[in-house]
């Protein structure tokens, strides 16, 4: 299983299940940030954009994910502001320069994105500026590949650990999971042989009835991964239970931000009231996300669902599996 | 350059589309104040340093949502160069 979205991507874009034997199956697991990001918390970034006096920054990925009623688009579209930005520091910029307004970032992502979220706050508070705010809804990988190897119906073999999520956590810190479960892990980058290296890294492990860590990433991944990134999170952010799509609730496998930096929060410095949370009809990305179903078993599919009018987050993000089973499927 | 992580092309995107997960290998060209500005393909863009040791005018980085996430090792980029050559000459297929 391979639990991040660009390795998805990766997989599809170069045909690599198409060169391995039918016994090697690969399945894509909740590695798109995108995807996993509860209906509820869409619903909180739309409640924000109506907001009046109120800047909404977002990375592209979110603005098209549907909420129970809207998207980030359609609100834009009918006079929010709603920014997309490159950086979370672009959305310092913008608090900056709009004094007046509130500027609410989405902090969504892994291990990767959430220390330059860290960072953008830091850079807030060096700059004395008390209208920007995170919407946090970071989440961290671990916990979930524990709940998923646990899962008798799934029964991974072998996981391709995502790549710059290790970049900062390092291959290290798959060793717990892999002594707990004797479950092989290893980090390989995106390019098509480094996929297949990883692949044939993962196979002769299985195939041995071994299990450690392995990385085929060294030229970006370091054992102890990157310790300034580390500490940044360490600083900022501490671990709490967070709601995935399609897992439900897993302790400890989100950040909210420490007591000391509560003052950035926006839910807590900018309370407001949320649409109750309505569930897409048929929408199978729960299923998907676990790697119980693939996008073809999915009613909507190609149907209802299309990279146009999406319904579900995992045909919305560029590397959500059903996005890319849309674009590469067929080839 | 060989691309070692993902497409050099993808720092246009970067710009254009402004994805989450997107990493992009670019050269460090100058450095002032803990910012870097770095270089593709002539893309150039800041990057915040905040996340690294230590960095040097010429260093390869990755960078990620404005923030240089981590060194390319020149070394180990090498050696796995060497290996992808090696599978490719062995199935027959071009070499780089």
């Amino acid at each position: 299983m391979e639990v991040c979205g660009t390795h998805t991507m990766s997989i599809y874009q170069h045909g690599i299940r198409q060169l391995l034997p039918k016994a090697v199956r690969l399945i894509s697991g909740p590695g798109c940030p995108v995807c996993v990001t509860p209906i509820s918390y869409v619903d909180q970034a739309l409640a924000y954009a109506r907001r009046p006096e109120t800047i909404v920054a977002t990375f592209g990925d979110m603005v098209r994910v549907p909420g129970s009623t809207s998207n980030l688009q359609r609100e834009k579209a009918t006079g929010a502001d709603v920014r997309i930005v490159y950086s979370p520091l672009d959305a310092v910029s913008i608090a900056a320069k709009n004094p007046d307004k509130a500027v609410v970032f989405l902090g969504v992502g892994f291990e990767t994105t959430a220390p330059t979220v860290a960072g953008s706050l830091l850079t807030a508070q060096q700059r004395g500026l008390q209208n920007y705010f995170i919407l946090c809804a970071h989440k961290t990988m671990l916990a979930p590949m524990a709940a998923l190897t646990s899962d008798p119906e799934l029964q991974v073999d072998g996981y391709i650990c995502p790549a710059h999520v290790s970049a900062v956590i390092g291959s290290e810190a798959y060793r717990p999971l892999v002594e707990r479960y004797a479950v092989p892990c290893v980090v390989t980058g995106f390019e098509p042989l480094d996929m297949l290296r990883g692949i044939q890294m993962l196979v002769q492990q299985v195939m041995a009835g071994e299990a450690w860590v392995e990385c085929e990433y060294r030229r970006i991944v370091k054992p102890a991964g990157n310790l300034k990134a580390q500490a940044l999170l360490a600083q900022v952010f501490e671990p709490c239970a967070a709601e995935w799509r399609g897992l439900g609730v897993i302790p400890a496998s989100g950040l909210r931000l420490r007591a000391a930096y509560q003052t950035f929060d926006a839910e807590l410095a900018l309370p407001l009231d949320v649409e109750p949370t309505k569930e897409h009809q048929g929408c199978c990305c729960g299923e998907i996300l676990k790697g119980k179903l693939l996008p073809g078993a999915c009613p909507l599919f190609r149907t209802l669902c299309t990279p146009e009018q999406p319904v579900g987050a995992c045909m919305v993000s560029s590397e959500g599996t059903c996005a890319a089973e849309y674009k590469y499927g067929n080839v | 350059m060989v691309c070692l992580a993902q497409g050099a092309g993808d720092a246009e995107d970067a710009r254009e589309d402004k994805l989450m997960c997107l990493a992009v290998p670019m050269k460090i060209a100058e450095i002032a104040a803990g910012t870097a500005i770095c270089e593709v393909d002539g893309v150039r863009r800041e990057a915040s340093l905040m996340m690294l040791e230590e960095a040097a005018v010429g260093d390869y980085v990755l960078i990620h949502a404005g923030f240089a996430l981590e060194k390319i090792d020149p070394f180990e980029a090498q050696k796995t160069l060497d290996l992808f050559r090696e599978v490719l000459n062995a199935g027959g297929g071009p070499a780089f």
